[in-house]
């Protein structure tokens, strides 16, 4: 039976704010789990902390929703204990690039097959508003009582930079697009990582529905000058297309300098994609060659009676004396 | 016992006394005696001072003593820090006769509270600050020496291979003072060439230098010694046949076995001392032989730091597999707020908590069983969780099994307690047994019918919908609820990928679906639906596996105890010993007990309590009353400052224990010393503390 869109919808109630760049996330999600046809069962959101940790309960697929800025760790050991499952671990930015920016950066060194999404928004909305790692030094949103004094992060570079091997941005209301960026995302063999503009409506006065359409850059013409543009419209080729160091290095460098781009232009869509690194499960399969067929999840460990069926013998006669 | 032996070898870190003690050790237990040896090492790579002591017995023991009967020396450092530990009358010590003229003052790696210590003990002597004066010191106790140039035996090994760089190779020292040693001890020289050979397996060529050196050393020591003095020294004697079936292992193979029988095929870790060479052995025995199926394997995967460890080792449980992690007291500490996520969704990980000293980094190449508390207490919030302690290496394998079982039976976090006095043990034990194994998991969905589930079993109905582990293949149950209320509050498990078992978890209390609730009606009902584990698990968990008496108050109650009732008729009307204790304190507490029974004839006994969360309270108690004695002495036997067992037995039970014998040098307490406090214990001139020092 063909899977449509409103099987992948819980009946949980939804409490995000009116307006919130959630919904979109959400709905792109469950348009892209029915639009590849992946199994319910199959699938398992694992969400972080914040209001974007609730999104694991609005799709009807396994759930998970762990702790702050430790998504990655829990996602990462279900995909390798259990290869099978189309894995997506979705949290705020606070959560991936503050408190859990280590297993981000870790994460991106082991290229593990499955898909990060983050919400990006500026701001810790469900503690009402405090900076978060992607907000601008010197921004002040309006909870704040005075400007902020960090640095943002860099998210599509540090993910490049990482060893992310898909590193995508989309924008929570364009949801056709980010849509098609999540299919991509999931399809990608390895660790892809999908940045979603996110405004707060609530609490990041800034980065606005409005600011991000180029409301404010309206002067003379009444004509909006909207910021967002998207990198495919563009001559912008993110493939590494052959496995050379060189061409690599191109890419990387290409996608570091395209991430640097903010203000009054800003790109979406896919930065660098490269599926000549092989994800984690071929440098497991270089030791366990039956890991594919024979994971963790699927091993028997007990005899008919339950006892153990793992054959120490080997091992203890290198033991004995 | 007829031999009763401890030999001692030092040297700087990476001068190979690791390998040089596993040659002995080898060696000894291929002529059937026991084994039990410790490592002690500093937190460096190389260069800094190690040592390793070897007791060799021809019965079981369980424990080091304190004291060395041979110390082989191929440093000053070792002589430096060891002289005082041989004992008198009988004790040798061999040594390199080259290092005689070093003085204290150029051993760098001497640290200063213990140089002014050596000095005091030199100046009271009237020994000269060298090796010399510290060994005179040595033989005016009735220490016998050995003194062996080792330069020159190098020099003979140059000659004979005619590779004149081997006349400089100082790694060979410690094969050539293992050699003497074994020599001197009156072992054969076959079995030693053939363990040389056996250690050095993977590189010939060192393997064969490493043979020559031992053949010429074997004859040196006539050579150099004086001949009456060697006659005169101490041999091995014993049964010169070996028990069938033993097995000479390093103490984080109990646990790392142990989980490989278990069926854990999953284990996240980060690197940290002791136990991360628990999780290296299981990778480089990644690939599992399976009984009457295809290879199995276990995914081992290093980690960014312990709080992905324990993230990846949940995540891996939510599959069905059977996951750990293994860890020390920070990387455990790092662990907490994963713990109380594990708890509240009722997932089954494994913790293996080898502690070492602490706080924060501590003593990390140390010992201590100081992590007791907050094991037991770790997380924010309340939730149900499984602390279990084993209190030897064998014991470690089958407990391991167990541990297991109990997390899935129970759906609960399990943490199990070892230690670094564990960890580097090197102990001869019966061969471990695999079918021994008995692999229970709960209600887990989705499993053969052929696993026995014991919890299933008992609570027959009580899940209500039938899907329990012993089912085989379920319906599709549309209502499936992964924290379905049921009459013991154990709800059927699923698994990520199951189809049509579509679970929630979150980290926030949850409905039976697994979705966020803040009901207060339903969140009382899963507080309790949670915390009623904890009965469940004093009710179900069979009483032997909660705590034991290891050694009885009965007389005749162990193997060849002729005269134990003598104990009553010497000690007259004096009050009975009860020993409690729990993780590696048992085994030297164990052979202390024996002693004072058998050397003083006092009445005593010793409890262990394994299981130390939930507090089996119900069973320790009928094990303290089971003397029939009011009179008791309970004495609380483990390695920290505040006697944590003795807390607990407090909060518990409302018992005071009567005295505690402690340690937190970061040293493994030894038999001897337990032993001499119980005595004074028994004749009452002990404090209720007693603090125990002995070690380097």
């Amino acid at each position: 039976m063909a899977l449509r869109l409103a099987d992948y919808k819980t009946d949980v109630h939804n409490d995000w704010c009116p307006g919130c760049g959630d919904f979109g996330i959400v709905n792109a999600i469950q348009m892209a789990l029915a639009e590849m046809g992946v199994r319910r069962d199959k699938a398992a959101i694992f969400s972080g902390i914040g209001c974007s940790g609730k999104t694991s309960h609005y799709i009807n697929t396994y759930g998970v929703h762990t702790l702050h800025g430790r998504v990655l760790t829990f996602a990462q050991g279900a995909k390798l204990a259990n290869p099978e499952m189309t894995i997506l671990a979705v949290g705020g930015d606070g959560d991936g690039l503050g408190i859990g920016a280590g297993h981000f950066v870790a994460a991106g060194r082991r290229n593990i097959d499955m898909t990060y999404v983050i919400f990006d928004n500026g701001v810790y909305g469900l503690t009402k508003g405090q900076a978060s790692p992607t907000l601008k030094l010197g921004e002040k949103t309006k909870s704040l009582p005075s400007p902020n004094t960090n640095h943002s992060v860099n998210p599509i570079g540090l993910a490049v930079a990482s060893g992310f091997t898909f590193v995508a941005r989309g924008y929570s209301y364009d949801v056709r697009h980010l849509k098609y960026l999540l299919t991509q995302a999931v399809r990608h063999r390895g660790l892809s990582f999908l940045d979603v503009l996110q405004p707060c409506p609530t609490y990041n006065d800034i980065n606005t529905r409005d600011w991000y359409a180029g409301k404010d850059l309206m002067k003379e013409s009444l004509e909006r000058h909207n910021r967002i543009y998207r990198l495919e419209d563009t001559k912008y080729d993110p493939t590494v297309n052959y496995d050379d160091q060189a061409e690599n290095n191109r890419h990387l460098s290409q996608a570091l300098t395209k991430s640097l781009e903010w203000g009054e232009r800003i790109p979406t869509g896919v930065f660098y994609s490269n599926e000549l690194t092989g994800p984690y499960s071929d440098r497991i399969r270089d030791k366990i060659p039956n890991y594919t067929e024979n994971p963790p999840a699927r091993q028997s460990i007990a005899r008919a009676d339950g006892t153990s069926n793992t054959n120490l013998e080997e091992i203890l006669d290198s033991l004995e004396v | 016992m007829e031999t009763d032996l401890t030999w001692m070898m030092g040297g700087p870190q990476g001068s190979g006394v690791e390998s040089g003690a596993n040659i002995f050790s080898q060696v000894c237990a291929e002529a059937g005696y026991h084994i039990f040896g410790k490592r002690e090492f500093y937190s460096n790579i190389k260069g800094e001072h190690s040592y390793f002591a070897v007791r060799v017995t021809d019965g079981v023991t369980h424990s080091s003593t304190s004291g060395a009967d041979l110390l082989a020396a191929f440093d000053a450092e070792t002589v430096f820090r060891h002289y005082d530990d041989v004992h008198g009358g009988g004790g040798g010590i061999i040594y390199n006769s080259e290092i005689e003229r070093i003085g204290t003052e150029r051993v760098h790696t001497l640290d200063g509270p213990f140089v002014e210590r050596l000095h005091r003990r030199l100046d009271e002597s009237g020994a000269e600050r060298t090796v010399a004066g510290a060994l005179q010191c040595a033989r005016s106790r009735g220490v016998s020496l050995y003194p062996v140039p080792f330069k020159e035996i190098l020099a003979r090994l140059a000659e004979r291979t005619g590779d004149p760089k081997l006349g400089g190779f100082v790694r060979l020292y410690n094969t050539i003072a293992v050699t003497l040693s074994l020599r001197l001890l009156g072992m054969p020289a076959a079995p030693l060439r053939n363990s040389v050979a056996k250690i050095f397996a993977k590189k010939p060529a060192v393997s064969d230098i490493n043979v020559q050196a031992a053949t010429l050393a074997y004859d040196a020591l006539d050579t150099y010694a004086d001949a009456a003095s060697t006659q005169a020294a101490r041999r091995l004697r014993g049964p010169g046949q070996r028990e069938p079936h033993t097995i000479l292992v390093q103490g984080y193979q109990g646990t790392a076995l142990g989980k490989m029988a278990a069926g854990c095929r999953f284990q996240a870790y980060y690197p940290i001392t002791p136990a991360s060479d628990e999780s290296v052995y299981m990778e480089t025995h990644e690939i599992i032989d399976v009984i009457d199926d295809r290879p199995g394997s276990t995914a081992v995967i290093q980690t960014e730091d312990e709080i992905c460890a324990i993230g990846m080792t949940i995540g891996s449980v939510l599959t069905g597999t059977r996951s750990a992690t293994c860890t020390s007291g920070p990387g455990f500490s790092l662990m907490n707020e994963s713990l109380g996520w594990a708890g509240i969704n009722e997932v089954p990980i494994v913790i293996t908590d080898y502690q070492r000293s602490g706080p924060a980094t501590g003593l990390p190449t140390r010992h201590g069983q100081d992590d007791l508390l907050s094991v037991v207490f770790a997380g924010h919030g309340e939730f149900p969780r499984i602390v279990y302690a084993s209190g030897s290496v064998e014991e470690s394998f089958y407990d391991t099994g167990r541990c297991f079982n109990y997390a899935e039976e129970f759906q609960v976090p399990l943490i199990h307690m070892m230690d670094k006095f564990l960890a580097n043990t090197v102990q001869t034990c019966r061969r471990f047994d695999p079918q021994r194994v008995e692999i229970r998991r709960g209600r887990l969905l989705g499993e053969a019918a052929a696993v026995s589930d014991r919890t299933a079993g008992e609570a027959a109905g009580a899940a209500g919908d039938g899907h329990d582990g012993g089912s085989g293949e379920e319906e599709a149950s549309p209502a499936y609820h992964r924290f379905a209320f049921t009459e013991d509050g154990i709800s059927p498990r699923a698994k990520l990928g199951m189809d049509d078992f579509i679970f929630w978890n979150t980290g926030d209390e949850s409905d039976e679906t697994g979705h966020i609730t803040e009901d207060p009606i339903l969140r009382t009902r899963m507080m309790e639906k949670r915390m009623s584990r904890l009965d469940l698990i004093l009710d179900r968990m069979p009483a032997g596996e909660q705590a034991l008496e290891v050694i009885s108050g009965q007389a005749h109650d162990h193997d060849d105890d002729d005269d134990d009732d003598e104990g009553d008729d010497r000690t007259g009307g004096a009050r009975p010993i009860t020993a409690i204790t729990w993780g590696s304190a048992t085994g030297p507490a164990r052979d202390a007990v024996e002693m004072l029974r058998r050397q003083d004839g006092i009445r005593a006994r010793l409890i262990q309590v394994k299981l130390l969360h939930p507090f089996p309270t119900r069973r320790v108690a009928e094990l303290l009353q089971s003397d029939g004695r009011e009179d008791r002495i309970v004495v609380d036997i483990e390695s920290n400052y505040s006697g944590q067992l003795g807390t607990l037995l407090a909060q518990n039970m409302g018992l005071r224990v009567d005295h505690y014998i402690l340690k937190y040098s970061g040293r493994g307490m030894t038999c001897t010393e337990i032993h001499d406090t119980l005595k004074k214990i028994a004749d009452g001139t002990a404090e209720k503390r007693e603090v125990l020092m002995y070690g380097a």
